[in-house]
């Protein structure tokens, strides 16, 4: 299970949090500022997992991560997800992103969150592995796109 | 209607959206709280229009403000006004924002539960792709058992795409409801064979999340697994079954066995690292469960670490890191393989990555050996030195303890080293773990009684040296350690050289400075040391030493005295007067110091942290009954336990007054130490310190351990530890220099090959003596402890209500409380059809030739079955022709089409091997063609349903011939199985007559009545409650009406609209004309007049369903509504407007909710005398008892209480709390109902009801 999607940047704003278990508020962001704290002062050449975030998880939960120019890309995870298949999970969404938004970057994701989340939205669901396949996220994120471009048509019912 | 949009439109225009809100935040950075605050009263302002796409900008708005921390639950109601809208785009606003911000205590959320439904079953994938999605997120146990049902439809929807997300949260359904686990998980299983690949991967997903927490219930499915796992070439649906199997394992070592090929193969094959990872990590558990001795295995074993290694070594640091971490899973179990690779495992010590450090760390833990204990904690205590940030300092400090104590420091051969180690660490500034050391100083200060001469005297230093440890006072900080200084100190005083001196160290001004809890320590040990002070001073002429102690005890404890903390005052103040009694004693010269030392008399013994819960409760102890008569309630509390207290007083307070003479205190020794030796679990010392207290007076006389101290303490340079380091080698090697000699002369006795492993080879482990003999005193348990080593589970885990066994067939009783009673109906469907399967998965299709004793197993059922099987198909096959019509439109045909699917789809060969774990199990090793295996498996499936009755070999050899142990056992089996399918055919017999359309579903009743036999076993028969409302040449309309369990004053209609012309049906409104006393409820702002615009066209042919909400005052009456639909039909060349007009009848039955009640509840209902009763009988009823009885459950909503032979009490109960009781009788086609109930008139109207229902049959 995924317990956790936080992105932020090299300043520990967020860009995108997905909490898949329920945290107040001033507690989401307090596991945002420790996380970030944990994940900012690492090099960028040491490995890509972490333990020991106190707020969220426990022994079993883990924290993966990627860091990508200014953005960071957190995952935490339990142990029944698969330490190298939630990196490519992340390289999997970025890509992603990257085709949905042209050469996406921060700034993409700071104007679009709503955007950002729908994308997600086809990826994890409620902390599990939706899907992996990018063609097949990809087509399902445009066809919603269509969808929503075709209602914004006032003047066309139908 | 369109002017009213475009002016939204325009209205946009000049609000903020998200963009623009982000910019201005971005323009604001000085006073961004200021700016963000008025934003929120903007969208205060939005949230009040009524224009959707206003609110719904607004909802967008503040999901983005609840990122940034603001707290948004106040727009809860908006946001489920956005939700609710038709549009796609804003109700996946408003799905985003509810899941980001709704949890389980947000109140509005009883309010989405019909919203949800109805996008669930929206002819729109995407709109219930969305609702799946945000339901995932914030779904509540009232939302999954409302919506349990309808989710469980959608697993069998027509498009993968709903498939995979509905398949995905039912794991989030289970958690918030187990019940409905049982019921889904047959679908749940067949998902796993799903053509989809993404559904499928759900399915796996699923079942790994439940099995990983109760593995054992996922046993069965095993072989389906093992074939995914041979089959799939899907890496992230292979990872999650590794892992399954990992987890499945301990379970069942043969499986194990199994499995250790195709993973080796898989090691070998595969490029993918996370797969080869996860591979090695399920070889390694399959090793764990193996017991050792399996000599073939090391070579898996070899391969594994072979592979770790070169994970560790890769430069990538997060194969390093997986390495190490899975390197620490073989530790385990298989030490000797990991300690050849010692040196890379040091060599990660050094690593930058703090990560791989820990990780690292954690493997040192498990490659210590008396031998190398020292040097790797040397070590340590360098990168303790070095290393940076406190966090991991901290992690290297317990590490160093823990790897120190393992297995009751097993590794520790000379303790005055450890002891010095501790001390070093005491130097740590800033460490969280103070009482991490104390606790480590005192539990080898009293466990191991040789250390306790070196300990005291370590800790008297300690205690003088205390200015350096009190610098930082920090909660928990190292001045912990001064409590565990003090009491050894104090305990052990007669260990110690100079107690004076001590003495004076413990009652320095600055201790007032320290913890409470750590001066009330000091002040209690001042006190022993004062006594050791005395005793080593009797008989000594010169009495000024000890008049100086009770000076110096009168002196300083009044600072003590004055401390704020409780403890130390009371301790300080008890003692100063002691000492004042005894300085008054000494100037009479009276001899004092037995009589002070007796205060502290005594053994303190180790007790094992889980002895007192280990304590067994001895025979015939009830802790939970009564020892008197209960209290009477009347009687006012305080006086009574007052009472007791007076009585009992005298007889308590005369013991605790009386003197302990000298005598009696011997004698209570003695019977102790007679107890002790008796005692298996104390070990006896030779030199008790106790003796000493008593019979050695003076210092001189106390026995002290010789140590081979020829280097003085402190040397300048050297840490205090290395000298101990060094003595020891220089020990050890003079222990080897003598042994050698020994082994000389053993070989030129003796001539053999042995000799060369002491020459050439290091030490091995058994060669090191300790320093000197040690008594580990073990931890003290109780006699008779149980030996269990109970690791409870945390009673808040989710999972433990998940753990529930799903083999079992299901019962009757398990359906899912849906407020809908087709979903009653269609719950039983998929379970009994889940049997059914059982049975045509015996089909054997299977040709390999390791199988066919499994075929010629069943080979006599699949005679039988055969011929009944192609009736069957042949009656599915049509109507899956008929499904397929209906296929890609909503919900309902959906499932018709699935469930027809369930029994056409030729069952694939594994769920045979499911239905007998053990005989897979014993199977001959796989081959290592299982790929093939499946292929062929797959091409047999692939024949149309009818053929495969051809190809059912219907004449095999008779009997088997077992000679194996496993065939007897699977032949037991065998027959159960034979046992369980008999009741299944007849099962299957009726649901011959099942019909999938609930208005013909009341046909099958008669013929299971032919049976005659009245069998608790035997299926019922199919049953609506939906009855026709109205229907023309367009379309057929059914309803069926049930109470609101929340609300007393509502009930809900659900209608079914199904199309029966070519043509399109669109525009449906549906209008009621209200009553006094009932009222159908509309949105807010419309008219009482108004129609109801139903949420979704119907293409030709297809059905679907909605809800509609009902307020009814008094329910004591049934009663009509008349009613209109209105609907265009439009096919082609025109669109005509219809009008269907129909009346409601809402019975009394449907305002009784069907709730469960106990036998004892019921009795206390009847014996309460507020209820009315009434009767009516039956005649001619011919139907088995149970069949009538399920008739009254569920068409009138009644349970059954109790059932004994031809009678049953049944109850009920009315929106509004009426409760409704039952007693049934049947003899000889009579039945008569007894009725009781506290509203006459609903009574009356019930019995009317039950009584048509009967005669209609």
């Amino acid at each position: 299970m995924i317990k956790a999607i936080l992105i932020f940047n090299n300043h520990g704003k967020p860009r995108l949090i997905r909490f898949y278990q329920y945290f107040a508020e001033d507690m989401q962001q307090q596991i945002i500022r420790e996380t970030f704290h944990l994940v900012s002062k690492r090099d960028d050449n040491v490995c890509n997992f972490l333990e020991g975030g106190s707020l969220i998880g426990g022994s079993d939960y883990k924290l993966i991560y990627r860091h990508y120019a200014t953005l960071y890309f957190v995952f935490c995870v339990d142990s029944s997800e698969s330490e190298l298949g939630i990196l490519d999970l992340i390289q999997v969404f970025v890509e992603t992103l990257d085709k949905c938004f042209e050469n996406v970057c921060e700034l993409d994701l700071i104007f679009h969150m709503d955007k950002v989340h729908y994308i997600l939205q086809e990826v994890v669901m409620g902390g599990m592995v939706l899907e992996t396949n990018m063609n097949e996220i990809i087509a399902q994120v445009e066809v919603q796109n269509r969808l929503e471009k075709s209602e914004s048509l006032p003047f066309i019912l139908h | 209607m369109a002017l009213k949009i475009v002016k939204g439109s325009i209205d946009r225009m000049f609000d903020k959206n998200l963009q623009d809100l982000v910019r201005g935040i971005r323009n604001h950075k000085e006073d961004e709280a200021k700016y963000i605050s008025t934003c929120i009263d903007e969208i205060k302002q939005e949230l009040k229009q009524d224009n959707i796409a206003v609110k719904a900008n607004a909802v967008c708005k503040l999901t983005y403000l609840q990122m940034l921390g603001y707290d948004v639950s106040w727009a809860a109601f908006n946001i489920v006004e956005v939700m609710s809208s038709s549009k796609f785009t804003y109700k996946r606003i408003g799905y985003l924002a509810a899941s980001q911000c709704f949890h389980e205590s947000t109140d509005v959320i009883m309010l989405t539960t019909n919203q949800i439904r109805k996008d669930l079953s929206s002819p729109n994938q995407y709109d219930t792709g969305v609702a799946l999605t945000g339901l995932s997120c914030f779904v509540t146990p009232d939302l999954a058992r409302d919506l349990a049902n309808d989710i469980m439809t959608l697993m069998s929807h027509t498009k993968p795409y709903i498939r995979k997300k509905a398949v995905l949260i039912m794991y989030k359904v289970f958690l918030k409801y187990p019940e409905s686990l049982r019921p889904a998980f047959p679908r749940l299983k067949e998902k796993l064979e799903d053509p989809d690949p993404g559904v499928q991967s759900a399915a796996v997903n699923v079942i790994c999340e439940l099995a990983r927490r109760n593995p054992k219930n996922y046993l069965s499915l095993a072989p389906l697994f093992f074939k995914l796992m041979t089959s799939s070439t899907n890496n992230w649906v292979l990872i999650k079954i590794i892992k399954l199997f990992g987890a499945l394992t301990p379970l069942e070592p043969r499986l194990g066995k199994k499995l250790i090929e195709p993973l080796t193969n898989l090691i070998h094959s595969t490029s993918a690292m996370s797969l080869l990872y996860e591979c090695v990590n399920t070889v390694i558990a399959v090793l764990i469960s193996l017991s050792s001795g399996m000599p073939n295995h090391s070579a898996s074993i070899q391969l594994c670490v072979q592979k770790l290694r070169i994970l560790i070594e890769d430069s990538d640091q997060n194969l390093k890191y997986l390495g190490l971490l899975a390197m620490s899973k073989i530790l385990k179990t298989h030490p000797k393989s990991v300690q050849s690779h010692k040196d890379l495992i040091l060599q990660c010590l050094d690593d930058k990555d703090e990560s791989i450090r820990l990780r690292a760390l954690d493997l040192l833990y498990g490659m210590v050996s008396k031998k190398n204990l020292m040097e790797i904690v040397k070590k340590l205590m360098l990168h303790v030195d070095k290393a940076e940030g406190t966090t991991y300092r901290d992690e290297l400090l317990t590490k160093i303890i823990d790897i120190c104590s393992q297995s009751n420091y097993q590794y520790i051969t000379n303790f005055e080293w450890y002891i010095s180690i501790l001390v070093e660490l005491t130097r740590l500034e800033g460490t969280r773990h103070g009482h991490l050391i104390a606790s480590q100083m005192l539990d080898v200060a009293i466990r191991v009684k040789a250390i306790r001469v070196f300990a005291v005297a370590q800790m008297a230093t300690l205690l003088d040296n205390a200015h350096m440890l009190t610098g930082n006072t920090q909660r928990n900080g190292i001045c912990e350690v001064l409590y565990a200084a003090a009491w050894i100190c104090g305990e052990f005083s007669e260990h110690l050289e100079n107690p004076m001196e001590t003495l004076e160290a413990m009652l320095r001004p600055k201790v007032a400075t320290l913890p409470g809890h750590i001066q009330a320590v000091y002040v209690q040990n001042a006190a022993k040391l004062f006594a050791t002070v005395l005793k080593s001073q009797e008989g000594n002429t010169d009495s000024t030493t000890a008049q100086e102690a009770s000076q110096l005890m009168i002196d300083r404890l009044p600072l003590f005295v004055q401390s704020a903390n409780l403890e130390v005052q009371e301790r300080a103040s008890c003692i100063l007067q002691l000492v004042k009694y005894i300085q008054k004693l000494q100037q009479k010269d009276v001899e004092v110091s037995e009589e002070v030392c007796a205060l502290f008399a005594g053994e303190l013994n180790p007790v094992a942290p889980k002895a007192q819960k280990k304590v067994p409760i001895p025979d015939g102890l009830d802790l939970d009954a009564w020892i008197n008569e209960p209290p009477s309630e009347s009687e006012s509390e305080d006086e009574q336990p007052k009472a007791i207290f007076s009585k009992e007083e005298p007889k308590h307070s005369r013991p605790r007054h009386t003197e302990v003479d000298e005598k009696e205190l011997a004698r209570r020794r003695e019977a102790r130490k007679q107890e002790q030796a008796n005692n298996p679990f104390y070990i006896k010392a030779s030199p008790s310190s106790q003796k000493v207290y008593q019979e050695t007076p003076g210092v001189e006389h106390i026995p002290v351990v010789q140590i081979d101290l020829s280097v003085p303490l402190k040397v300048p340079g050297l840490p205090m530890s290395d000298q101990y380091v060094k003595l020891e080698e220089e020990r050890r090697q003079k222990e080897r220099a003598e042994k050698k000699k020994k082994d000389k002369k053993k070989r030129k006795e003796k001539r053999s090959g042995r000799g060369k492993k002491h020459d050439s080879g290091p030490e091995s482990e058994e060669d090191i003596t300790p320093a000197h003999m040690v008594d580990i005193v073990t931890e003290e348990m109780p006699e008779n402890a149980l030996p269990s080593d109970d690791d409870e589970r945390d009673p808040a885990d989710p999972h433990k209500a998940l753990d529930i066994d799903l083999d079992k067939p299901l019962a009757d009783s398990e359906k899912l409380p849906v407020r809908s009673h087709r979903a009653a109906e269609v719950l039983k469907s998929p379970a009994e059809d889940e049997e059914g399967e059982n049975v045509s998965s015996l089909e054997p299709k299977k040709k390999s030739s390791k199988e066919k004793r499994e075929k010629k197993k069943d080979k006599d059922k699949d005679r039988k079955k055969s011929k009944e099987e192609k009736k069957k198909k042949k009656h599915k096959h049509e109507e899956k022709e008929e499904a397929d019509l209906l296929c890609g439109q909503a919900d309902e045909p959906a499932f018709q089409s699935e469930e027809t699917n369930e029994v056409v789809t030729p069952p694939t060969s594994t769920s045979a091997d499911v239905s007998d774990l053990d005989f897979w199990l014993s199977n001959a090793p796989v081959p290592s063609n299982t790929q093939e295996a499946a292929t062929v498996a797959a091409a047999e499936a692939a024949p149309a349903p009818g053929a495969i009755s051809v190809t059912t070999p219907d004449s095999e050899p008779e009997e088997p011939k077992d000679t194996e142990m496993e065939e007897t056992k699977s032949s037991k089996h065998k027959k159960k199985k034979q046992k369980r399918e008999k009741e299944d055919k007849e099962k299957k017999k009726k649901k011959k007559h099942h019909h999938h359309h609930h208005h013909h579903g009341d046909k099958g009743g008669e013929e299971s009545v032919q049976n005659g036999t009245v069998e608790e076993e035997e299926p019922l028969p199919p049953m609506s409650n939906y009855c026709l409302l109205a229907e023309n040449s367009y379309i057929k309309v059914a309803y069926d009406i049930q109470g609101n369990l929340q609300d007393g004053s509502q009930v809900v209609v659900s209608v079914i609209f199904e199309n029966k012309c070519d043509s399109f049906l669109k525009s449906m409104e549906f209008n009621v004309l209200d009553s006094l006393n009932s009222k159908l409820q509309r949105p807010e702002g419309s008219g009482p007049h108004d129609s109801l615009t139903i949420p979704f066209q119907l293409p030709p042919g297809v059905s679907n369903e909605a809800r509609f909400v009902f307020t009814v005052q008094s329910i004591i009456m049934p009663q009509k509504l008349k009613g209109t639909l209105t609907f265009i039909v439009k096919n082609e060349e025109s669109s005509t407007h219809e009008k269907l007009d129909f009346k409601l009848h809402f019975t009394c039955t449907s305002y009784l909710i069907t709730t469960p009640c106990y036998s004892d509840a019921f009795a206390k209902l009847l014996e309460s005398g507020d209820l009315k009763s009434s009767s009516i009988r039956l005649e001619g009823v011919n139907m088995p008892f149970h069949h009538l009885l399920a008739r009254i459950c569920f068409h009138h909503h009644f349970s059954v209480v109790e059932r004994i032979d031809s009678c049953a009490s049944m109850y009920s109960r009315s929106i509004q709390g009426h409760h409704v009781c039952l007693l049934v009788k049947i003899s000889s086609q009579t039945v008569s109902v007894d009725a009781k109930c506290d509203e006459p008139t609903l009574l009356g109207n019930v019995l009317d009801e039950i009584k048509q229902t009967f005669s209609q049959c």
